[in-house]
């Protein structure tokens, strides 16, 4: 049942006088302030945050959190992101204070145990992307796509070329384009064939001495293993460009083909989705990233390396692209990525991309009669169905059957991306969900495109709200609420 | 004003020259009843200072709705001298009289070969017709 | 395997329903030449049991700063986390949801980012702020890139030694493709003098970036410094400490442009350094150049209050290479924990927060002035931190044999200052007692007398 009352603003259900955390009284000789800071620099009043008792705090969040969907409560096949299944073992053992409680600036020698841990984790992301440099300070995979066009770029100015393009195919993340202006290159954009692949003419015409690299995503984000991956790669090889693994989608591949053995060059791992770390509401993610042996001197600092006398961290890198954040990375996230890796070894992380893809499949099957899925009959890890038909016939739209869905305790597909299918529902179920879950999705689904439109419209019904005016929010944004005392 | 008196851009700008007092040629630009229903729902547009001067098929500003966002490209050559920034505050009812209320900027001309690669209604429609499909 | 659901009949049932043999074929797609043709060379699985003791042991092989007596700082620091932070952030409906595109089924998440806001906007004076970025250094940087887009001036920015090192590092890497040049004032006296600024500040300067208190712990100039930078029609940038804020004014107060701050003392673990939370707040007129998520109050079809994303026009999934930033991810789970951190110790927990750093700080700042081997290298007013020099130049062999004995005595800064090899950082949080202090000095005497003999 809904607590009403604990789900009213924080700043509404505080009061004057109300206490939850409080502080010992200090220890220490009795100074006056003014004796300690300048009084000029002293706030007269402390910031206007609100007076709240411990179980106040309590009962709102707890109350908060059940109006959210989540992987622990319900099917969440979000294409692209990879909502599997998070170990409770790994929670705990990423919080064990021999783990949580480490100073980023503790002395090397008392942290063997992390820095052990960080250097497997390296080589063993080495080994899975077959590309055997490993950096996993980028703090996700947006940060991993602008590290590696560091590298690349200093790649470059080493070799004394001055090569000002990125190109990125339009079924791209948005991510990748960003990243390339970020990261000071101009951003193109290579077509795709109508099955989603990249179109060879369109890559030759734009692939010039001009061209620093190709950011790909394979398999795609339409789910489907590039079948022109290796002529793809020696033609930008050819022009002399670098070959950028986006690698959103390793959750198909995990032991099964490489990124380096289908001749990426540089490429990121998103933790949080292949790797299992929680998703956080938003993050935080973790996005290292692997490169050949030849970028290996561009890597940023510092990484960890194993020496007779133990692990280390190696600031001295002369030709590193510097940092991209503070400190060594995502540790938590990383760890949890470790306990991972560790739980499945060779076999089970084989498996746990078998699996993937044959659920994908098993769902594609299922509703493809309903859902033409324009790239065909086969996909990987996830597949894009399209709604445009049922727009034509039915005036039912791809985001009425996501917000239907919320109806009977599904969270929505990705809807209207990638952009170059039309009514766009990106399905991906991930290898922790049974048989019987895709099932109960599939029929929902067929029970969906029977219902009336006008309701469909209108849906959600059950949620905590309806659906919300998102021009009104952008037309007058309202970001904080209105300061105590105001109208 | 009626469109079929307008010049339009292929990026769905539309222009109407008129001569000022002192003789010169000011271009009022607007956006297309055509592109506003593409983009639905607006939610802020962003105009360039008076006194800059544009190139033709230079972007000047943008315009957005809740999930999409388009550049405004100046159809002409030559210098902002207005800008119609009331329109931020009721950008709602730009769609009900786009080629009116709804200008954007006037610019004054400073070369008009732009001017005739420009469409007339007729062939502006036809161009639309093509992209709806 | 461990969190498969599929059993060997149900493989064959969805074999079957796909049309196809077996798994090997819904592979077929990838190029036989191009699979992996044995298996990958990891070690083999371990089972939880296993697992747990493997971890176990790594976790022994550590000496974690934070269950002992921690002086260490320099943007990570060892303050208390209340319960209540790890009960909610523990809570799966929390920790296992996603990015809140879809509204309907997010509404405990964007009302928990909206009161971040809110909290956050309340902590720093300013306007706006939004749902968080990566760190404090990635947000310094994404508010210098603001800044610069916001004045249009491309060429040069302006930032202090005094600023930590790692921050500045981070904004070197971002902008070194850009052209843009970075004026770095040298702050020998443990913060910036304003005539130095001055003389720093261009009319082409997009913006003055400093830290206050600053990475030695000082404090900065901040109304004098604030009032340079706008005569010169540069943005102001002040990267705070948010424990600060709970006795220092706020920076909206001393007309800051943008505030940005490392979020990890608003009740996050130190875990080696991340996740942590970039804390961005901004005036109002800056909001459409802001990066990252934010949350924004609305109604639904009802008419009743509810929060969705908004203003995502400015974000890569939509203007892509015309972005504000190329962030996708926020640090949702560690705004939470900030927020809930915030709700715990109120206006008045702040402040005593604040007072308890500030006057352990000054008493351990006092008992080292006290001992002849050490000299306080900067004579400004501190807040938690400060830097001790010894003078016998001993830094490395003096922290490793305090680690020895569980002190974590400070952060040694010849990595970063060549100038103060022979000296480190000192932080003092409430969690030390002045029984904590008394003992780390008293080790540091004793120590003193190891490295004569060493020496003799």
């Amino acid at each position: 049942m809904r607590n009403i009352r604990a789900l009213q603003p924080l700043f509404d259900l505080a009061k004057p006088g109300r206490r939850a955390t409080r502080f010992p009284k200090s220890d220490v000789p009795e100074v006056p302030l003014t004796k300690l800071l300048p009084a000029t620099a002293i706030a007269e009043q402390p910031p206007a945050l609100p007076e709240l008792a411990e179980p106040d705090v309590v009962r709102h969040f707890t109350n908060l959190s059940t109006l959210n969907m989540s992987v622990d409560t319900h099917f969440y096949p979000l294409g692209s992101c990879t909502m599997k299944h998070n170990p409770k073992r790994n929670e705990r053992l990423a919080s064990l204070p021999g783990m949580l409680d480490l100073h980023p600036y503790q002395p090397e020698e008392t942290l063997q145990g992390m820095l052990a841990l960080l250097y497997e984790l390296q080589q063993m992301l080495g080994e899975i992307g077959g590309l055997p440099a490993v950096s996993l300070q980028p703090a996700a995979g947006a940060q991993g796509e602008f590290t590696s066009l560091l590298i690349a770029s200093a790649y470059f100015r080493e070799r004394g070329e001055n090569r000002t393009k990125v190109l990125a195919p339009d079924s791209a993340h948005g991510t990748n384009p960003a990243s390339a202006a970020v990261a000071g290159f101009t951003a193109v954009t290579v077509k795709s064939t109508p099955q989603g692949f990249v179109d060879l003419a369109d890559l030759a015409a734009k692939l010039d001495h001009e061209t620093a690299v190709f950011m790909i995503t394979n398999p795609n984000t339409l789910g489907m293993f590039e079948p022109n991956i290796k002529r793809i790669a020696e033609m930008v090889h050819a022009v002399g460009g670098l070959l950028y693994l986006d690698g959103a989608n390793m959750n198909a591949i995990l032991g099964i083909t490489r990124p380096g053995d289908f001749g990426a060059d540089m490429m990121h791992f998103n933790c949080h989705k292949t790797f299992s770390g929680p998703h956080g509401s938003g993050g935080p993610g973790a996005g290292p990233i692997a490169v050949t042996s030849v970028l290996a001197p561009y890597l940023p600092a510092p990484l960890v390396v194993r020496e007779d006398a133990g692990y280390r961290l190696d600031y001295d890198r002369p030709k590193s692209v510097g940092r991209v954040r503070s400190f060594f990375g995502n540790v938590g996230i990383l760890v949890r990525a470790y306990c991972y890796i560790r739980s499945h070894g060779p076999d089970g992380l084989r498996r746990v991309s078998e699996n993937a893809v044959l659920n994908a499949n098993y769902l594609l099957a299922r509703v493809k009669h309903i859902f033409p899925v324009p790239q065909g009959d086969r996909c990987m890890h996830e597949f894009v169905a399209s709604a445009a038909k049922l727009k034509t016939d039915k005036d039912i739209s791809a985001m009425d059957i996501a917000k239907r869905l919320l109806d009977y305790g599904f969270h929505a597909p990705t809807v209207y991306f990638p952009p170059i299918v039309r009514e766009a529902m990106m399905i991906e179920p991930t290898e922790t969900e049974s048989k019987e879950t895709l099932d109960a999705f599939a029929e929902t689904l067929f029970r969906i495109t029977e219902e009336p439109a006008e309701l469909l419209h209108e849906a959600p019904h059950t949620t905590s709200i309806s659906r919300p005016d998102e021009v009104r929010a952008a037309r007058q944004p309202v970001m904080i609420s209105p300061p105590p005392g105001s109208p | 004003m009626k469109p079929e008196t307008l010049l339009f851009s292929k990026t769905h700008e539309w222009v109407h020259v008129e001569t000022d007092s002192t003789g010169a040629k000011v271009a009022t630009i607007g956006i297309s009843a055509f592109a506003l229903e593409a983009l639905t729902d607006l939610v802020y547009i962003e105009l360039p200072k008076v006194g800059r001067t544009l190139k033709t098929g230079e972007a000047f500003g943008e315009i957005e709705s809740v999930k999409a966002v388009s550049d405004l490209y100046s159809p002409v050559d030559g210098a902002v001298v207005a800008t119609h920034d009331s329109l931020a505050n009721e950008l709602e009812s730009l769609p009900s009289d786009p080629y009116g209320n709804g200008w954007l900027v006037k610019i004054k001309l400073s070369d008009e070969t732009a001017l005739q690669e420009l469409m007339d209604y007729a062939a502006y429609q036809k161009q639309c017709a093509e992209e709806g499909h | 395997m461990p969190f498969l659901l599929n059993t060997p009949d149900d493989q064959q049932a969805m074999l079957a329903a796909i049309g196809v043999g077996s798994l090997d074929e819904l592979f077929a797609m990838v190029p036989a030449d191009l699979r992996l043709k044995r298996d990958l060379a990891i070690p083999p699985a371990l089972t939880e049991i296993e697992l747990s003791a493997h971890m176990a042991a790594l976790a022994r092989a550590n000496s974690p700063a934070g269950d002992q007596l921690c002086f260490l700082g320099g943007g990570c620091y060892d303050h208390f986390v209340p319960a209540v932070v790890d009960a909610i952030a523990g809570r799966a409906e929390f920790y296992t949801s996603y990015t809140p595109y879809q509204a309907e089924a997010s509404q405990g998440n964007l009302q928990a980012f909206f009161e971040y806001q809110t909290l956050i906007s309340r902590l720093t004076g300013m306007e706006v702020a939004n749902a968080s970025l990566y760190d404090g250094a990635t947000a310094a940087t994404e508010a210098v890139l603001m800044s610069i887009s916001a004045t249009a001036r491309h060429r040069h920015v302006v930032t202090a030694a005094s600023v930590h090192p790692e921050y500045r590092q981070t904004l070197a890497a971002y902008l070194k493709n850009l052209g843009v040049e970075i004026s770095t004032v040298g702050t020998p006296g443990g913060a910036i003098t304003p005539q130095d600024l001055f003389d720093a500040v261009r009319d082409d300067t997009a913006c003055v970036l400093v830290q206050h208190p600053n990475f030695f712990g000082c404090l900065e100039d901040v109304e004098r410094l604030a009032q340079i930078a706008h005569d010169k029609g540069a943005m102001f940038i002040v990267i705070a400490d948010p424990i600060s804020l709970g006795i220092l004014k706020r920076p909206g107060d001393y007309d800051a442009d943008i505030v940005v701050a490392e979020g990890q003392s608003l009740g996050i673990p130190m875990q080696f350094g991340g996740p942590f939370l970039g804390i961005m707040a901004c005036r109002e007129r800056l909001v459409r150049r802001m990066p990252g998520r934010i949350a924004g109050q609305t109604v639904d079809r009802r008419g009743k209050r509810c929060w969705v994303l908004t203003l995502q026009t400015r974000e890569q999934h939509i203007r892509r290479e015309k972005a504000t930033s190329n962030i996708c991810t926020n640090q949702g789970l560690l705004a939470l924990r900030a927020t809930v951190y915030l709700a715990l110790v109120g206006p008045q927990g702040l402040r005593e927060v604040a007072e308890l750093n500030l006057r352990k700080a000054h008493y351990a700042r006092e008992r080292f002035a006290s001992l002849e081997r050490f000299e306080i290298v900067h004579a400004r007013p501190t807040f938690k931190e400060f830097v001790v020099r010894d003078r016998q130049g001993q830094v490395e062999n003096l922290l490793a044999d305090l680690a020895a004995r569980d002190i974590f005595a400070g952060v040694p800064l010849g990595r970063w200052y060549p100038e103060l090899a022979d000296c480190f950082l000192v932080a003092v949080t409430e969690k030390r007692s002045r029984q904590d202090i008394d003992t780390l000095v008293a080790a540091l005497a004793q120590s003193n007398r190891k490295v004569m003999v060493a020496h003799a």
